[in-house]
């Protein structure tokens, strides 16, 4: 049996890794606070440069859902409890994510959304989204396509599918 | 439950949970251990969690039994065919704690019958490494999740433990419509962990293996419930370990926060 030293020593030492654990939140949330307006453009910059690293085979695949309006209204809803929270309910994005209509986007294939989707932009903080099954990824992809590009409106169908 | 995948909480998000693992104990009082963790997600990259354990063994008392802070680090950018992630953790755990977080080295049910009071003086500082490796496939992920685990203790060995699992959501396609009990919001699986003995004697004896059918469902409010019992292999484990958990996700946490101290929109 070691020496009886709980509570004051186990008191202090969960009190450094309770600091720890805040450091670790604070650093993460200056750097995130570091970055103004002016620099938040400069980052979208580079997450729509992202579009032109995808391989070519990825681009070319073909959306198995194109056309499908419930794969709008899905899609409409999987984006709002997925994405909505940094890319804005209306995906014209803010500090955090970029807007999703503007003509960088838009002009975009279904299969260049998709594998940004899948694999993420973890770099610039887009999470990977391959926990997703493939299918509701597409319908997402195909919400994506609908919307209007940098216009002020949603389509209706993505607002019939909007889960708030 | 024991097996993790290669995903991270999502920047900024916060996720408190309220996990606990009902056990029986062949030669002592069945037991009901907790924790309480906070997750968060501090890049795309890194998450971070904070556990506080407890536990409550029938006929005997509750206890504090201790605390863990746990990283996971994604170190490639990219998905591949199969996904690692680094998974560090420090716990300072007293011999008390039962929540059986995963199987390591020669745990078995028998070191569960010690009397709070005499377990709790026990205090132990690991050092927990997992290499968690995971694939998505088809709608299903499989991961397997080898452990190496270091008292701090210099005498002490290095141990070993193994987690796999598999599961699926039960529909692939999301409807058009708002719901919360449907077929998409439900996951099931089933997992496999125990333990790999350590330096001195590695292998699959005299250490406990259980086998756990687990099924969640999440619902787009932010909340999530899980259920798994889990049923030992041998008479080295316990017969049942029932666990569940309730969690609720906090999306843009940090950015509340920021905004509290004064970030602009």
């Amino acid at each position: 049996m070691k020496d009886f030293l709980w509570p004051r020593r186990a008191l202090f030492q969960f009190s450094v890794v309770v600091i720890a654990f805040a450091i670790s939140f604070v650093v993460a949330f200056a750097q995130s606070t570091s970055n103004t307006m002016a620099e938040g453009d400069h980052l979208h910059h580079r997450h729509y440069t992202e579009l032109a690293k995808v391989p070519a085979r990825a681009r070319n695949r073909h959306n198995p859902l194109e056309g499908d309006s419930d794969a709008v209204a899905a899609g409409g809803k999987l984006f709002e409890h997925h994405c909505a929270e940094c890319h804005g309910h209306t995906a014209e994005g803010d500090r955090r994510a970029p807007s999703l209509r503007t003509r960088e986007v838009q002009l975009a294939t279904p299969g260049t959304l998709f594998w940004l989707l899948t694999n993420g932009v973890v770099r610039w903080g887009m999470p990977v989204w391959s926990k997703l099954p493939e299918p509701e990824r597409w319908q997402i992809v195909t919400f994506l396509k609908s919307l209007p590009s940098n216009a002020q409106t949603f389509p209706q169908a993505a607002g019939h599918g909007r889960s708030q | 439950m024991v097996t993790y995948d290669h995903y991270l909480e999502e920047p900024g998000n916060l996720e408190i949970e309220y996990f606990s693992t009902l056990g029986t104990q062949r030669s002592g009082n069945d037991f009901h251990a907790y924790w309480v963790e906070f997750e968060y997600g501090a890049k795309a990259w890194w998450t971070t969690e904070l556990y506080l354990d407890g536990q409550s063994t029938f006929g005997d008392s509750s206890i504090f039994t201790g605390f863990r802070w746990e990283n996971r680090i994604r170190p490639l950018q990219h998905e591949h065919f199969i996904n690692p992630v680094l998974y560090i953790e420090f716990e300072q755990i007293n011999e008390a704690d039962k929540i059986i977080k995963e199987v390591e080295g020669h745990d078995v049910e028998s070191d569960h019958s010690v009397p709070n009071a005499l377990a709790r003086q026990d205090l132990d500082h690991e050092l927990e490494l997992k290499l968690l490796l995971s694939k998505t496939f088809k709608g299903w992920n499989v991961a397997l999740n080898p452990l190496a685990t270091k008292n701090l203790l210099p005498s002490d060995p290095w141990e070993f433990g193994y987690a796999i699992g598999a599961s699926r959501p039960l529909a692939l396609k999301a409807s058009p419509n708002p719901c919360n009990f449907c077929r998409e919001n439900l996951i099931a699986g089933v997992e496999m962990y125990g333990g790999l003995g350590d330096t001195q004697s590695f292998g699959l004896h005299e250490t406990s293996h259980y086998l756990a059918p687990a099924m969640a469902w999440n619902l787009p409010s932010g909340w999530t419930i899980r259920v798994s019992p889990g049923f030992g292999l041998n008479d080295n484990s316990h017969r049942l370990l029932l666990r569940w958990g309730v969690s609720r996700e906090f999306s843009g946490f940090g950015e509340m926060v920021r905004r509290l101290f004064g970030g602009h929109p």
